[in-house]
């Protein structure tokens, strides 16, 4: 187990390698060089700063060799948890993003939670009780639930609720608790809101688990063993659960790997549509404006976050199921 | 010219163990270890083991589909020089295999479903004598009458036949060359007993009619006993016997022989050898042995301490070469 | 025993199986009992027809304004109307609009008006174009008899433009941006998934960690990062291939371990051996033996890719950052839809373009299900 796990922090290594690389890219791609706009922004408020912006310029290595500034945006961030400025808002980019960061993994959390408990039990109905009429609908609604995109839901969704429910909508908790303290009323009221992002952003998902676990079990029912079980007279439901589930189980378990980056990228989109306050907007506005740092963090800690939350999905899945350390 | 067609002299074949690619492997299994035989002109070569003895790995080390660890494969085909194996190359291989040609165990998984039987005989000779057309159609036609199939069946695929019919096409297959050398690799094993008696008689009427020097791979002593001349048994990657096949049913001198024997059935009772009461020797041992040490000894009922601490030297008892410290005592 | 080779064989299939199929025969046979996927595919060969001759399916200029047909409601197709003797006629035709105007709210309301009729023909002469941008025509495949009538089949967006006519042309962006990024996933994968499963080593690792490692990144923020760099002053066939090449960044990596994982384990297969001892090149084993073995899986898969393209183009452009107006796309069509209020206003903004994905996006998934059932030799 111990070697298990050096191999696959050694292996992330790399990923993160990659991960910042990219961003670092990203955050290049722009035209022009970000501490011009900035200063372009500071002489039209009138003050004199050439000093300060001449302080960042050094920061940054700009007009140094790509590497340079890569070297020293890295150590910033390393040795110091300094991201950078936002331009746009003028303020550090690591007072801004933590809160966001946070709704957004608990938003995806959550949502895991969701499409664990919803398509394991109708993935076994589905499979148990081949053809029937809950079987059609279960497949009906998984077809649906993958060819709806995440924001085409979200919109429909929205678009319900206010024309026949007259509900408000967008948000995570109604405007009036907006800069509330946290009282039960506020988190009654945010359990009011969180339901529906997790369910838009869970569908597909668990429309993908529901046809998986479904076929897994398909595939184990007919087995000799169980055969020979129900010859033996145990009963079904018994049956059921001792074996077939907990073999099916196995490939069920190991899509947490891809599900976690996937409901990251859904709980992106999905927040800019209900307009949440969790990293959607921000970095989409960002990236409007081209507030290249805030979208550059914003960017790499979401990929750094979701590569070490698959790697502890990975570890537990080791420690339940051994063989996966020998793959 | 030597009359032995092939001779293999120090025949190693080692596998690394799952070795990632940024992590050096440490361990290597010996699939074959240190394997030395000749076979001679003519006669049908067997070799026997239980599975994962490396019979096809040696097999396969032979028809160049493996490049060995270490070692030397010497073939000589009739009127030729003789070739070494081991270091030719693509080019030089392809056409060594017009000479030798192989038998696969698994007649389903040997031939392509998706092509008709007219390319899977026939493609072998439209690279080697460029046939194409009709000339190609009589050729195989002949071939398939040769192994006892029907010439109409030109244009079906193989998902139309049954296994013994399937097993034809392959043996088909290896004759389309003319080849000197045929490497059966089970080419039985997969068939149903009744199956098996008619392809072996075939492949011994083709021997007669074309000249043909087989390697004979099985599990099986009585398939062996039907068609062999000379028999290596084969255990743990080693040849731990190798005799003739009389030889070697009467008087087995590796306690491995005599176990492999003791579990092959025994129709008539009145004929079950007394031995039989001492019931085999268990399974193949899942920990590795020791490299220096005599790799049957852990299932072998004589083994002392010097089979554990000491490889076996090769012994020659009444022209039969046996792997046992102790062979020609017990 | 020793005649036994020589007896005729009792089961030789040429005596009760005069039909022979060949392999691919059969993959055909069993996808046309698959009947949802053989519907898809008549489906999506149909969207791809209208694509391919959109100006002449669609019956309005997209690019027409009218300030007095803003959020103009749907009006419905009807096939009889009341004859001049009070018999019923066949008279393709739909209802005219009633605008009345609220001054309050400073805006327009409509209402059917049933007294209003708006015949529609086939091959009716409209506004022009130029055929695959060659032959001019101005010949269309329906529309209203009477050139200067307007009419909204799905509804009119906030310049009044007909959302049918822009659904119709957005088709040939969309649509096209799935096969043109399939093709290159195609590309990507099969090179990369070739060379991982057929020589393994060092390289087959290199290969396996970076797909790993595309895999394990959340791809939306990353691609927005990509998209929003996009200049907005490129012209739109740059925007349009770099969007492409973004959106194609998710197909090849399942593609790549597929084809590996087909190369792995057919490598080993005993017919691929025998196919190098009868002395084939490894090219020629490769395109031989080796691509007509999963092909149809291989097709199977590209299929499935397809809507995923699809529908990662539509939420780029709906965000903003993958194609930009005046490009006609599923998505930029949405990007009208962005806000609660004009949805509220004008659903259908929201509802065609957003049924026409989900039917698309359905197709796809339920063509390449079932071919890939058909390729399964080992389905029943
Ligand atoms: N490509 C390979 N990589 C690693 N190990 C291998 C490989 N091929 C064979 N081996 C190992 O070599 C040993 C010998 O295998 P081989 O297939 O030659 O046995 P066999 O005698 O033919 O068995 P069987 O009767 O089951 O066919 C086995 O332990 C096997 O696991
Ligand atoms: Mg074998």
């Amino acid at each position: 187990m111990l070697g298990f796990l050096a191999r696959r922090i050694l292996y992330m290594i790399p990923t993160l390698f990659l991960v910042s690389i990219v961003t670092f890219a990203i955050i290049q791609l722009p035209p022009g060089d970000y501490l011009d706009t900035l200063a372009a922004d500071m002489g039209e408020a009138g003050s004199d700063n050439n000093a300060a912006i001449e302080a960042l310029r050094v920061q940054y290595g700009l007009g140094e060799p790509m590497y340079v500034q890569y070297g020293k945006w890295m150590s910033g961030i390393l040795l110091h948890g300094n991201f950078g400025l936002s331009f746009e808002k003028n303020r550090p980019v690591t007072d801004l993003i933590w809160d966001r960061l946070g709704w957004t993994f608990l938003i995806s959390l959550l949502t895991l939670a969701f499409i664990w408990l919803t398509a394991l039990p109708i993935g076994i109905y589905s499979a148990v009780k081949k053809y029937s009429a809950g079987d059609y609908i279960a497949t009906f609604f998984g077809f649906i639930g993958l060819a709806i995109p995440n924001f085409l839901l979200a919109l429909v969704m929205m678009y319900v609720a206010f024309r026949y429910f007259g509900q408000s909508v967008g948000g995570l908790v109604s405007p009036e608790y907006l800069d509330a303290p946290w009282t039960w009323a506020k988190f009654g009221n945010l359990l009011e809101h969180i339901w529906m992002p997790i369910f838009v952003i869970g569908t597909s998902g668990a429309a993908a688990l529901i046809r998986i676990m479904r076929a897994n079990l398909l595939d184990e029912l007919y087995r000799p063993y169980v055969v020979t079980a129900r010859a033996k007279g145990m009963s079904e439901f018994q049956l059921l659960l001792r074996y077939p589930v907990r073999v099916a189980l196995n490939p069920f378990i190991s899509t947490i790997g891809w599900i976690l980056p996937t409901l990251v990228s859904g709980e992106i989109i999905v927040s800019v549509v209900m307009n949440l306050p969790t990293t959607g907007p921000m970095l989409l506005r960002a990236l409007l404006v081209q507030d290249m740092y805030l979208a550059g963090s914003l960017i790499l800690i979401v990929s750094v976050l979701t590569v070490v939350g698959t790697l502890i999905s990975d570890l537990l899945l080791a420690w339940i199921d051994p063989r996966i350390r020998y793959q | 010219m030597s009359d032995n067609i092939l001779e293999v002299n120090g025949l190693s074949m080692h596998f690394p163990l799952s070795g990632g690619a940024f992590r050096k492997s440490t361990s290597v299994v010996r699939a074959v270890e240190d394997v030395s035989f000749s076979v001679k002109r003519g006669e049908t070569f067997g070799v026997v083991g239980e599975s994962g003895s490396g019979k096809t790995t040696l097999g396969r080390c032979i028809m160049r589909i493996l490049t060995p660890t270490a070692g030397t494969i010497q073939y000589t085909g009739k009127a030729q020089e003789p070739v070494e194996l081991v270091t030719s190359d693509d080019s030089l291989l392809r056409t060594i295999w017009r000479d030798i040609r192989m038998v696969f165990q698994d007649p389903q998984s040997s031939l392509n479903p998706r092509l008709p039987v007219i390319e899977i005989v026939g493609q072998c000779l439209r690279k080697s004598e460029k046939l194409s057309g009709s000339a190609l159609a009589d050729r195989v036609s002949t071939l398939l009458t040769n192994v006892g199939l029907r010439p109409e069946i030109l244009h079906r695929y193989p998902g139309a036949f049954s296994g013994g019919q399937r097993q034809r096409l392959g043996i088909a297959r290896a004759l389309a060359t003319n080849p000197q050398l045929v490497v059966a690799d089970e080419a039985v094993s997969a068939l149903d007993v009744s199956i098996q008696a008619q392809t072996l008689n075939l492949m011994q009427d083709l021997q007669e009619q074309f000249e043909l020097t087989y390697i004979f791979i099985a599990h099986d002593l009585a398939v062996v006993e039907h068609i062999c001349d000379r028999v290596a048994v084969m255990y743990l990657g080693q040849i731990v016997e190798l005799a003739d096949k009389d030889e070697l049913f009467n008087n087995p001198k590796h306690p491995y022989t005599r176990a492999l024997l003791n579990a092959v059935p025994v129709p008539d009772p009145r004929k079950r050898p007394e031995k039989r009461a001492r019931r085999g020797a268990g399974e193949i041992p899942s920990g590795g042995v020791r490299p220096d040490a005599c790799q049957f000894a852990p299932r072998c009922p004589h083994a002392q301490d010097i089979c554990r601490n000491s490889s076996p030297p090769e012994k020659q008892i009444d022209g039969v070469a046996v792997l046992c410290h102790f062979a020609g005592e017990i | 025993m020793t005649q036994a080779s020589t007896l005729p064989l009792a089961d030789d299939p040429a005596e009760h199986s005069p039909v022979v199929l060949g392999p691919w025969a059969l993959v055909w046979r069993k996808f046309m009992r698959h009947r949802l996927a053989v519907i898809s595919g008549v489906i999506i060969i149909l969207i791809y027809l209208i694509a391919a001759f959109a100006e002449f399916v669609a019956p309005a200029d997209i690019s027409k304004t009218s300030v007095r047909h803003t959020f103009a409601p749907p009006q419905m197709m009807h096939l009889f109307a009341p004859g001049d003797d009070g018999s019923t006629v066949f008279l393709p035709h739909v209802k005219g609009l009633k605008t009345t105007i609220d001054k309050e709210a400073r805006r327009r309301t409509f209402e059917i008006d049933d007294t209003k009729i708006i015949p529609l023909g086939f091959f009716v002469h409209g506004f022009e174009y130029k055929l695959f941008g060659l032959i001019d025509t101005d010949l269309h495949l329906f529309g209203a008899k009477n050139p200067r009538d307007t009419f909204y089949l799905f509804g009119a967006d906030r310049l009044g433009r007909d959302i049918f006519s822009r659904i119709v042309v957005g088709t040939r962006i969309s649509m096209s941006i799935g096969l043109v990024g399939v093709a290159m996933s195609l590309v990507i994968g099969v090179l990369l998934g070739g060379i991982s499963g057929y020589f393994g080593g060092w390289l087959d690792g290199l290969i396996q960690r970076f797909i790993e490692f595309i895999r394990s990144v959340p791809t939306i923020p990353l691609w927005m990062g990509l998209a929003a760099a996009i200049p907005l002053d490129w012209p739109p066939l740059r925007t349009y291939f770099v969007v492409t090449l973004i959106v194609s960044m998710i197909g090849w990596t399942s593609l790549a371990r597929e084809v590996r994982g087909k190369f792995l384990s057919l490598r080993n297969e005993d017919f691929i051996i025998a196919a190098r001892l009868d002395g084939l090149s490894h090219g020629e084993v490769i395109l031989k033996h080796m691509v007509p073995s999963f092909s149809s899986h291989i097709i199977a898969s590209l299929t499935l890719a397809v809507p995923l393209m699809i529908l990662a183009e539509t939420s780029l452009s709906f965000l903003g950052i993958g194609l930009q107006p005046p490009i006609v796309s599923w998505g930029t069509l949405l990007k009208e839809a962005q806000n609660i209020r004009s949805i509220a206003q004008a659903p259908w903004l929201l509802i065609a373009p957003g049924t026409v994905i989900v039917i698309a996006v359905l197709a796809f998934n339920f063509l390449g299900d079932g071919l890939r059932d058909a390729a399964d030799p080992n389905a029943h």
